[in-house]
Order: structure tokens, then sequence, then C-alpha cells
């Protein structure tokens, strides 16, 4: 199966990257699953939590503030100002 | 001691306690400068990803949005100089304003009045010695940048930008001055128009055989624009801090480097005439006591 290829990124650092298959995200209009194969995508992201479901590995909880989120050719980038792993 | 020689002495110690000063300062930004370095590869990713996000929007969306588009009689541009709050960084500082200054000048030309935005103790020196007003100033932290800082300054920036330049509060067009650093040896002073957005560099060309991707967006165009564009401005900002505070170092250190080298040279030269000062010294009471001896003898 295809996999997502994942980053977090912050202002001054990258917090996560990897591969995954699933990401759960909040946007502005509410939260939104990500599966390989998503169609490009680039949406605002509220206030939330961002969960990824690694490939290997026990999900990864990021918190993401201010920021978007951008799916293209199963990429996904997840930029906030300020991030952090949970 | 021989007056001539005291003097001397003296000039050599003053070099050597100015040397001490350049000494450590070229020691402490040669170590600041890899932090610097490391910061600006650090926040590489998220310039990278920022960047792409608004490419995307601005190739594969035709909505016209007040941050693209640029107005039709400018009126008023904004000029944001980055310089270093504190000085003995060779031309770094004087470099950035002098291009600022031609910024200004090819503006005035153009008919838009220029208003500034100063980053940095130096240049905002500059301006208040020659009263010239600026819309607003950001001291402290030049050689390491916060990003509440870069945000700070990304809002107000988009704020006068939205008021736009017809009432005279706002601005039409953001320019920013820093210098880029390119090398621990060379930072050139580099003028970008952040506002409106030009074509950005670092866009992926799609291919000719490849579909254009078509963009989701959610909430809505509009709507992610207006959040995506002022997170641009805010990486662009912050990149230039970083940027500018790197070069400020490596600078620092050359700056201070010829600064050890000459004080080195100067105390030789001067240790050089001191020797001779002793060696005449020396020569005149030997002459003196021969002098006087020959007197006493043949006064026998």
């Amino acid at each position: 199966m295809a996999e997502l290829t994942v980053s977090v990124v912050a202002a001054d650092r990258e917090v996560w990257s990897g591969v995954a298959k699933q990401i759960v995200a909040r946007t502005t209009e509410g939260e939104i699953g990500i599966l390989p194969g998503h169609e490009p995508l680039l949406g605002i992201l509220g206030a939330g939590e961002v969960r990824i479901t690694p490939t290997e590995g026990a999900v990864v909880t990021a918190r993401a503030e201010d920021g978007f989120l951008s799916v293209e050719n199963n990429t996904v980038t997840i930029v906030a100002g300020a991030a952090e792993l949970l | 001691m021989g007056a001539q020689l005291r003097v001397y002495r003296q000039k050599i110690r003053t070099a050597q306690t100015t040397k001490k000063i350049t000494r450590a300062m070229e020691l402490i930004s040669a170590s600041r400068i890899q932090k610097a370095q490391a910061r600006m590869a650090a926040s590489a990713p998220y310039a990278r990803a920022v960047t792409r996000a608004v490419s995307a929007v601005a190739t594969y969306s035709n909505v016209d949005h007040v941050l693209t588009t640029e107005r039709e009689n400018p009126t008023r541009a904004a000029v944001v100089v980055f310089s270093s709050d504190r000085g003995l960084a060779g031309a770094f500082s004087s470099q950035a304003i002098r291009e600022a200054n031609e910024l200004r000048t090819r503006l005035e030309d153009e008919g838009k009045e220029v208003v500034n935005y100063l980053i940095g103790r130096k240049a905002v020196q500059y301006f208040a010695f020659r009263r010239r007003a600026a819309a607003k100033e950001w001291t402290g932290n030049t050689d390491q940048p916060e990003f509440s800082t870069a945000k700070d300054i990304a809002d107000t920036l988009v704020e006068a930008f939205i008021a736009g330049g017809e009432g005279g509060e706002g601005v039409d067009e953001i320019h920013i001055v820093y210098n880029r650093f390119v090398n621990l040896v060379s930072q050139v002073p580099e003028i970008v128009r952040v506002l409106p957005l030009e074509v950005v560099d670092g866009v992926e060309e799609p291919g000719d055989a490849e579909i254009l991707p078509l963009y989701e967006f959610e909430p809505e165009v509009d709507q992610v624009l207006d959040g995506l564009l002022p997170v641009y401005i805010e990486s662009r900002i912050f990149n230039a801090m970083l940027q500018s505070a790197a070069s400020e170092h490596a600078a620092r250190q050359k700056a201070m480097k010829s600064a050890s080298d000459n004080a080195d040279k100067l105390i030789l030269d001067y240790q050089r005439l001191a020797n001779n000062a002793r060696q005449a010294e020396i020569t005149q009471q030997i002459s003196e006591i021969v002098g006087g001896a020959d007197a006493l003898s043949s006064a026998k």
C-alpha cells in the first residue's frame, strides 16, 4: 500500500518526519483524516492536535498552532509557527 | 628611564590591551557563528514548506487576493532595514543602510513615499542622527533573533499593508533589506520585495507531462490565502533575521581578526622603536661615562 511522507515543521526546527499510514488533523472546519492517495489539499489548521499513525510504531501526537497543512502527491507537510510533540 | 622609551612602552601596553579585547570578540563570534548557521539550517524546512505552499496557491489558483495583486497606484512603500545592535562588525550595518538609501532614492523617483521600519540599534541611531522618521523600531537580540519578534514585525507589516497607502497610514509595498549570508567570508546586502508577492524562488515547476494537481482548499481559497500569506511574511522576515544574524557574526569575526592582526603589527613596530630608544639611551650613558673618565684622567 502507498504511504504518506510526513513532515511536521515548526518555525525554528523540524519536529517530526517519517512515513505514515494515516493522519488526523484539525482544520478550522473540523477534523480531517488523510490516507494515502488523498487529493491535493491546502488547509488552515485550527488549534488542536495532529495525530500521525506511522507505518511502524505507536501513534505520534503533535500540537500545532497557527499554521497550515498541505497534501500533495502523498507528501504531507504540517507547518506551524509553534509545534511540539506531546 | 628615558621619556622616549616610556612613551613607547605605554603604546605597546595599549595595543596589547586592545588586542585582548578584539581577540576575545573574534573568538566569541567564531563560536556563535556555528550556532547561527545551525539555526539557519534548522529553519530551512519551514521556509521551504511555506514557500512551496504559497507558490502552489499562486500557481494553481487564479483568485484575486489583496496580498497577491499589485495595487494600481502605489503611493507608499515600506522599507524594512535589518542592521545590528552593536558595531565593531566592519561594514555590516552601513552596508545594509547604504543599500536601503539607494532603494529609497529609487522608490522616491517612482513617486512613492518611503516608510521606514528599522531593526537593530545601528539603523535606529543612523536615522535618529539624521532626524528621519521611522514608523516602528525593534532593537535587541539581532544576534540571536527570536521567532516571536519576527511574528511581531510581520503582523505590523501585514496590518499596514492591508490598510493600504491611500489613507496615508498604511503601505502598498513592502521591501526588506538585509545582509544575505553567502559564506564565512562573504555577506551580500540584498533587497527583496516581499509584498505584493513576486514569483517566489524555489517553485517546483510542474513537468509538461504532469497534470496540474487541483488543490482542494479548506475552508475557502480566500481564507486559505488570508491565513497563509501572513505566515509566509513571517517566514521571510524570520529567515532574513537569521541570515542577518549569521552575517553579523561573520562580519564581526572578520573585522576583529584584522583588528587583532593590526594590533600585532603595531606591537611589533613599537617594540622595535622601544629597543632602538633603549639602545640609544645605553649608548649615550656609556659615552657619558667614557667622556667623564677621559676628562678625569687628562686632568691629572
